[in-house]
């Protein structure tokens, strides 16, 4: 498992090394130039020049991109054009918001997602099972800001239960952290909570056919013990699975319910370095995700020896 | 593996009692002002950019020598002035108990090594240090600026409130070179900014600066006291507006300060909030051509073109409610002390399309396309290019309109190639008024042609001339004389097409008052009640 783990390691390097050039190109190659941004819209050409060369866009591509990668080989990620603050230490900022949502709804997602899947499955064509689909349809098919929007109005502008926006480290304490979180993570979750209910059905549907199983009940055992200890738990691999990339798209993919919600997180940096071609943050951040994509995938695989033991690296 | 009943609780009893969680703040000693401001703070350099978010954090942070008041007069602030009698020699005395931020002593050498960055970056700077001799502090609060050649324009160009305001800072911070952004963000402002707290995209956070001392005026425009009444003031960046309105409603945020113009009725129609307009003047929209190539090299085709448009249509079509929004013909924008519709009475009244017709038929054009840049991400840009391509299709060009973004567009602007080959003919953007109300200041009057001029690189000699005359002027009515010669020759030419005049509209809370009118946002003043 070790030497597996070491192997898959070193094989990221490349990738990550591929995206790296990729992301650089794309974005010099990209309309934009961020000494407008700095200098304005009434910046002479003067200023502007001054600006490129202050920042060193002035340069040529493969100067900027080996002096880029050279300070990447020495963990430094290089500094923002606009704020003067080093990306990593931006990233840092925005990583705990981001990491709290989706952490949080993932686990929103397995708690709500794989009980309702095993109720359907188990219900099969029965209205509990119709009720469960439908309503899963309805969570993926609906655009996410409709359903923050919704959620807002109902709870926080309606009941005054919960409040409109914003996002307090669970530093802070568990209940300002739960108080604020608990409405962006059900609105992030919706989606995925329908995707892995339906998942956890059509996979629990197709071990409850087998032959273990009708030996388990044979046996006399309760159906929440056939349910839960054997038939879940062939099941796992592809629910994981599931869940396992849906965390990665949550980290990537999570800037609209940052913005509903204006929690200070990675998607809203991503969005701003783009709109304001701020070329070094967006590439630490397109390269952090990449990381995150890999490593996850790996921690997946690696979760598949654990949940299932035929399973051998 | 199950989880286990006190990680459950841990987790849901938070939960459940939210709502018994969110009792009425308790009232904090420290007043904080929450601020959505119409953009992210992205420089915090005041002089090295024209964006008006960093103007506004420049008043938080900084202060002026002078300022302009609500008449747009200017008046003392940091020094008074005296004038000698043949208007050549400037002297600006700085008032007692000037300080900045890190408790040092403002003094004049600060001062003049700050106007000369000022001079070196801002427009109308660069044009006054061509008739400056020598500019130097003769003692540590004495200023004297003495001039070559005549220039009427000195204490205007020091007070006005933007595009780039002549801020002052300490000596060592004033001496950054060009090009290169200030890192110390030490002012002598009524707000010092909180570095530590400051979150680039998110969050800026000004406090109180106790070593302030106000004029005894009262507060005008960006002149008189700038009397501070809360501890903190917080600028959250919210790029949702809906939230914002959300958070407003819920007691969140205590200010927005551009509300669009779609969700205006929602905060009408909520008993607690207030909307208003904040700035008399506005923004003015217009449209500006490639003076390089066919066909708008050719001031017929101009002036054809300028005869198609419509500002009704163009405004309807960006804000909508007519409350906002006036017609206005003039270069300067309307409600200035240069205000003139001259030439430019067919673009309010009525509709000359026949006439454009018959204009672009007797300068023989061509149907070179017309290639027009659409800036579709930002909703301020959006329409003028639409509604415009349809005026000129009417009249006869042949109009390619291209959609981009806004970065892609700022980019393609500034290419000075072929229409064709990666160029452009007609771009639309707007201005805060005050970036365009004389002469000096007015990028598009500027007839610098390739290498000086802005954007569209007229070439314009003729212009320059007036502008140079309007700058030795002499009092009021000698400058109002020349800038109605130069709005005449101005649409003549089709410098560029004013499409008219609108207003940003803010919301605030009940318990928000005494905000200040004036050109730029400013949080002096303002009160907020428990």
């Amino acid at each position: 498992m070790f030497a597996y783990f070491v192997r898959r390691v070193l094989a990221a390097i490349p990738v990550m090394l591929v995206v790296a050039l990729f992301v650089f190109l794309l974005l010099r190659l990209s309309p934009g130039d961020p000494a407008a941004i700095i200098g304005g819209d009434m910046a002479s050409p003067e200023q502007l020049a001054a600006i490129r060369q202050n920042l060193g866009l002035d340069r040529p591509l493969h100067v900027q991109f080996f002096v880029w990668l050279w300070q990447l080989l020495h963990g430094d990620f290089s500094t923002s054009l606009m704020a003067h603050t080093g990306v990593l230490s931006m990233i840092g900022q925005r990583l705990e918001p981001t990491l709290s949502l989706a952490l949080v709804a993932t686990a929103l997602t397995v708690l709500v997602a794989v009980p309702l899947g095993v109720l359907a499955a188990w219900r099969r064509g029965s209205w509990l099972d119709h009720t469960v689909m439908s309503v899963s349809v309805l969570g993926f098919s609906v655009p996410v800001f409709v359903i923050g929007y919704g959620l807002t109005t109902l709870f926080a502008l309606q009941l005054h239960w919960l409040p409109v926006q914003g996002f307090k480290s669970i530093f802070d304490g568990v209940g300002p952290f739960a108080y604020r979180i608990a409405l962006p993570a059900l609105t992030l979750a919706s989606a995925h909570i329908a995707l892995v209910a339906r998942m956890t059905r059509a996979s629990l549907l197709d071990v409850l056919g087998e032959d273990y199983i009708r030996t388990a009940r044979a046996k006399g055992l309760g159906e929440l013990a056939v349910l839960f200890r054997h038939a879940l738990r062939n099941a796992w691999v592809p629910i994981l699975t599931v869940i396992g990339s849906g965390f990665a798209l949550m980290i990537s993919g999570v800037v609209v319910t940052e913005s509903v919600f204006n929690i200070p997180g990675l998607g809203r940096l991503i969005v701003d370095a783009v709109l304001a071609r701020d070329y070094p943050v967006i590439q630490g951040m397109i390269l952090l995700t990449s990381g995150v994509y890999v490593l996850i995938n790996l921690l997946i695989d690696m979760s598949y020896a654990i949940s299932d033991p035929r399973i051998r690296y | 593996m199950k989880p286990s009943r006190s990680l459950i609780a841990r987790l849901l009893l938070p939960l459940g009692f939210a709502a018994a969680l969110h009792a009425p703040h308790a009232l904090a000693a420290e007043k904080t002002l929450h601020a959505v401001m119409s953009s992210s703070l992205r420089v915090l350099d005041p002089i090295a950019t024209t964006a008006q978010i960093t103007r506004n954090h420049g008043f938080m942070i900084y202060d002026t020598l002078i300022a302009m008041d609500e008449h747009y007069q200017p008046a003392p602030q940091m020094a008074d002035w005296a004038i000698s009698p043949d208007g050549m020699v400037y002297t600006f005395t700085l008032r007692d108990g000037l300080m900045w931020h890190d408790g040092k002593p403002v003094t004049a050498t600060d001062c003049v090594a700050s106007l000369q960055r000022w001079a070196r970056y801002d427009v109308g700077g660069q044009l006054m240090m061509k008739s400056v001799k020598s500019l130097v502090a003769t003692d540590a609060k004495t200023i004297t600026l003495t001039l070559a050649k005549p220039f009427g324009y000195v204490l205007p160009l020091l007070a006005k409130p933007s595009s780039v305001a002549a801020f002052m800072m300490p000596e060592r911070v004033a001496n950054t070179p060009m090009g290169q952004m200030i890192t110390d963000y030490t002012g002598s402002g009524p707000f010092t900014f909180v570095a530590a707290e400051f979150d680039p995209g998110n969050r800026v956070v000004y406090e109180k600066f106790a070593g302030y001392v106000p004029r005894p005026e009262p507060a005008s425009g960006t002149a008189g006291g700038k009397v501070v009444k809360v501890d903190r003031v917080e600028w959250i960046n919210m790029p949702d507006r809906m939230t914002a309105i959300n958070a407003l409603a819920s007691g969140d945020i205590d200010f927005i300060e551009q509300l669009p113009m779609d969700l205006l009725p929602m905060v009408q129609a909520d008993g607690t909030l207030t909307s208003g307009v904040l700035s008399d003047l506005g923004n003015m929209t217009g449209g500006r051509m490639n003076f390089l190539y066919p066909p708008f090299n050719n001031p017929d085709i101009r002036r054809a073109a300028l005869l198609a448009l419509n500002q009704q249509d163009v405004l309807q079509a960006l804000v909508g409610n007519p409350e906002y929004y006036r017609l206005c013909a003039s270069v300067f924008g309307c409600g200035t002390p240069l205000e003139s519709q001259t030439g430019g009475e067919n673009l309010v009244k009525g509709d000359h399309s026949a006439e454009a017709r018959a204009l672009l038929s007797k300068a023989g054009y061509d149907g070179t396309p017309v290639v027009i840049l659409q800036a579709t991400d930002v909703p301020s840009q959006a329409p003028q290019p639409v509604v415009a391509a349809a005026a000129l299709r009417k009249v006869g060009f042949t109009v390619d309109l291209q959609p981009m973004d806004w970065q892609t567009l700022v980019t393609r602007r500034a290419n000075q190639g072929e229409p064709t080959k990666g160029g452009w003919n007609l771009f639309f953007t707007y201005w805060n008024v005050q970036t365009i109300w004389n002469p000096v200041v007015n990028p598009m009057l500027d007839g610098g042609g390739q290498k000086g001029a802005w954007f569209g690189w007229p070439t314009d000699a003729h212009m320059d001339a007036l502008r140079n005359e309007f700058v030795q002027a002499s009092g009021d009515a000698a400058q109002k004389a020349v800038a109605e010669k130069i709005q005449q020759y101005a649409m003549q030419q089709v410098s560029y097409i004013p499409l008219g005049q609108y207003h940003d509209v803010s919301a605030w809370n009940s318990h928000v008052s005494h905000l200040l009118k004036g050109p730029s946002t400013v949080f002096w003043n303002v009160q907020k009640d428990d």
